[in-house]
């Protein structure tokens, strides 16, 4: 026992990982708790590095193949982090009756990425979403975790090209 | 905490809000947030104080309407005069439309009257836009939690079971099971080493939304439902397994879940009695499978959610290998109207088979697309084109798709059918959830019986054969359809594969996930032999080689 919780110190004196810490304190470092800590990790450093798995392997007391079976299995986990910023496109079934594809086109347009990729310079992640349960407002976008509903092509094009050019406009905030 | 505490809660609720002469509610679920309702709310509160109007008008954050695609939406007077499309720049507009009575602009009207309002009867929706869904005062004045009190105080567990039982209520999460069988053999199985009462709020289907809509509209009606629940099958502990894509859902129920430990409903000796009852939240991540009972229930055992054969079934094997009680959100939100009104109240509603209301997801080319609640036994046609409001843009009505990846489409020769269990089944589709997407002639059915393949090929989690393969065969099958370079043979090909999926897949992932080809094959035939015979796509969704030349 006492040579495990030794082992089990943070990848790195990041004080990030003291929320991770409590988020294992609070399920008492139970195994069972693996996902609500892979999402908390996740939600911490955006995205899965491999130190954190092995880190949450000891910590919980599972297996790292474990770990890395169920951080694979769930598509809302991810071991690539993501673009500077972030495009989810929903092709739920009504989004894609209304036209999520020429959503996902006008992407690849602007920026040159299809569904999972990242730009080259970091700037942009387009992501799909199964479905957002916001079918009302199809078809569904989600620019940097806010919900825009009824896109267009041409609104798309839009706001890609801001967060493209946002780099020659270099270090400042973004509007 | 006990039933006068209660009262005393309720009434000092109702008096907090009677001397307001004018209420103005302003949607805040997810869909009307998205388009800025929080400004809508600050702005309307400064024009209230601006005015000095505190004390006759009162500005109110509600859960969902249903219209969520005319939202932002606005509400005052009991929904007597609803506002659509608002802005904060709209706030001085709408008050002095709802106190002085001054016409609004014609722009941000919504007609009350719309049969889409008119033509529902809300029970599991009844609180959605009436109350703050951040508040448990709120719903204890519209008479929450009285239903667990009277469970606890004055019913045993059989009687709880057996009011459910007479209701006829059946589950909401897709297969339709008796909801009073299935509790009774959990209550029977013996639980030496406890008992659990699991939510299941993954809602996968695309296009189905009604679980969200309650969960962050009234989420102290869901709560309600598991306590009565654990009471009457003899758990004291529970889970709601939620989908991580539903962020605004989470942090309301945990919301509750402390405000409801808080006043003693929820926690150690519930409402004074020697019930207790503990609830948490589990997060998905993303796996369509995992809202099939045995992977969610290995989800939360902190594995990956891959289904395992039944039985044993959860209700004598579940979670940790004790006896778990699973149903949906919205079986969960029928409980407490069933215990307060009686099973023979809501036996009352419905068809013979198919009691109460369903809550449905009204999505595709529809105009007024939204959350509807109708009783069992409604016509598709009224549904559509009554509520929906019919097709926009003059085009013409093709089909609906019912069900999701497990359902079927229904052509228009149908349309007078009624909706409930078996009617939908008779003509290959099924209830599902309550998705409903309505499909125009821009719809090509062979694309869209592709789409779901593609759905469940990348969603199957791969444990069995049939599944894991056969799925990838049938996408290809019905891409080599759409692109044009399909013959008779690959038709066939693909008939086959349906067949033995179906029959040999581990779980209903696999086993359902034939019916979109099954379905559109029975009525759309043709679309499928024009694409192989003339290389063509009627509705010209699909790239075909002599139509489009090179295709992306
Ligand atoms: C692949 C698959 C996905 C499912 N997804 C859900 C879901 O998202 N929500 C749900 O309530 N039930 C879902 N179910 C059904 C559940 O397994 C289970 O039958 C249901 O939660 C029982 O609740 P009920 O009796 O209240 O309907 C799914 C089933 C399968 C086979
Ligand atoms: S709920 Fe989608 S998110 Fe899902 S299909 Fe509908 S709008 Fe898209
Ligand atoms: S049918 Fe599909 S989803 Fe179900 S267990 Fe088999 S492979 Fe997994
Ligand atoms: S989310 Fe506002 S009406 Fe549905």
């Amino acid at each position: 026992m006492q040579g495990f919780q030794a082992k089990a110190s943070p990848p790195s004196d990041d004080r990030r990982w003291k929320i991770v810490e409590g988020a294992m304190r609070r399920h008492g470092h139970e195994s069972s708790s693996l996902i609500e800590v892979l999402h908390t990790v996740q939600e911490t450093f955006g995205f899965l590095t491999d130190d954190a798995l092995r880190y949450v392997a000891v910590a919980l007391r599972v297996p790292y193949s474990k770990v890395y079976g169920v951080a694979t299995f769930y598509h809302f986990f991810s071991l690539k982090p993501p673009g500077e910023h972030t495009c989810v496109v929903c092709t739920g079934t009504a989004c894609y009756i209304k036209g999520a594809q020429s959503l996902l086109n006008a992407v690849d347009e602007i920026a040159g990425i299809k569904a999972g990729e990242t730009t080259k310079d970091g700037k942009l992640s387009l992501l799909t979403a199964r479905c957002l349960g916001a079918c009302g407002l199809a078809p569904a976008i989600v620019y940097d975790g806010e919900v825009g509903g009824k896109a267009t092509a041409d609104s798309v094009k839009e706001r890609v090209r801001t967060y493209m050019q946002s780099e020659t406009v270099a270090t400042g905030v973004g509007a | 905490m006990n039933q006068e505490d209660l009262k005393e809660i309720a009434e000092k609720q109702k008096e907090a809000n009677a001397p307001f002469e004018h209420n103005i509610h302003v949607c805040v679920a997810a869909s009307c947030l998205s388009s800025h309702s929080d400004q809508v709310m600050t702005a309307l509160d400064q024009e209230v104080k601006k005015r000095g109007l505190e004390q006759c008008c009162k500005v109110k954050g509600v859960g969902c309407m249903g219209l969520c695609a005319a939202g932002p939406l606005v509400s005052s007077g009991n929904n007597e005069k609803m506002f659509q499309n608002v802005t904060a720049m709209d706030a001085a507009a709408i008050v002095d439309n709802v106190v002085d009575e001054k016409p609004a602009p014609a722009a941000i009207v919504l007609d009350s009257k719309l049969p889409f309002f008119r033509g529902q009867k809300k029970i599991v929706l009844e609180n959605c836009g009436e109350i703050d869904p951040e508040k448990i005062e709120d719903y204890i004045a519209v008479g929450g939690y009285e239903a667990l009190f009277h469970a606890l105080t004055s019913m045993t567990p059989a009687q709880v079971i057996e009011q459910i039982s007479k209701s006829g209520l059946r589950g909401r999460g897709g297969a339709g099971f008796p909801t009073g069988l299935k509790w009774s053999t959990v209550a029977k199985a013996p639980g030496t080493k406890g008992k659990y009462v699991i939510c299941n709020a993954d809602e996968g289907d695309p296009g189905a939304f009604m679980d969200r809509s309650v969960l962050e509209s009234d989420p102290h009606r869901i709560l309600e439902g598991m306590a009565i629940a654990a009471y009457a099958v003899g758990a004291n502990k529970g889970y709601i397994y939620c989908r991580a894509e539903y962020p605004l859902a989470v942090k309301r129920l945990k919301d509750a879940i402390k405000q409801a430990e808080k006043l003693g409903v929820l926690g150690n000796e519930v409402c004074d009695t020697r019930f207790s009852f503990r609830v948490e939240v589990r997060l998905g991540a993303g796996a369509f499978v995992c809202g099939e009972e045995t992977a969610l229930i290995a989800s939360i055992e902190g594995n990956r959610g891959t289904p395992r054969p039944r039985p044993p079934f959860p209700a004598q094997s579940g979670l940790w290998g004790t006896p778990t009680l699973i149903n949906n959100v919205e079986t969960f939100a029928n409980i407490a109207p069933i215990v307060r009104n009686g099973g023979d109240w809501f036996a009352g509603i419905g068809t013979e088979k198919s009691k109460g209301t369903k809550v449905f997801a009204l999505a595709g080319r529809v105009t007024n697309t939204g959350l509807i609640e109708v009783p069992m036994g409604v016509s598709l046609r009224e549904i559509v084109y009554k509520l929906g409001g019919g097709i926009p843009d003059g085009r013409k009505f093709k089909a609906v798709q019912t069900g999701g990846p497990s359902g079927g489409c229904i052509p228009e020769q149908y349309l007078d059918m009624a909706v409930d269990y078996e009617s939908l089944a008779s003509v290959g589709s099924i209830m599902g959830s309550g998705g409903m997407i309505v499909m125009d002639d821009s719809s090509c059915m062979v694309d869209v019986a592709k789409y779901f393949m593609d759905f469940c090929m990348s969603e199957s989690c791969g444990k069995c054969v049939p599944c894991r393969v056969g799925t990838a065969h049938m996408y290809d099958l019905l891409a080599k359809i759409t692109n044009g370079t399909a013959s008779q043979e690959d038709l066939a090909m693909l008939e086959r594969i349906a067949e033995v999926v179906k029959f040999t897949s581990l779980c209903g992932l696999g086993q359902t996930s034939p019916n979109p080809v099954f379905s559109t094959l029975r009525y759309f035939r043709d679309e499928y032999l024009n694409h192989i015979e003339r290389k063509s796509c009627g509705a010209g969704v699909c790239s075909q080689p002599k139509a489009a030349g090179v295709g992306a």
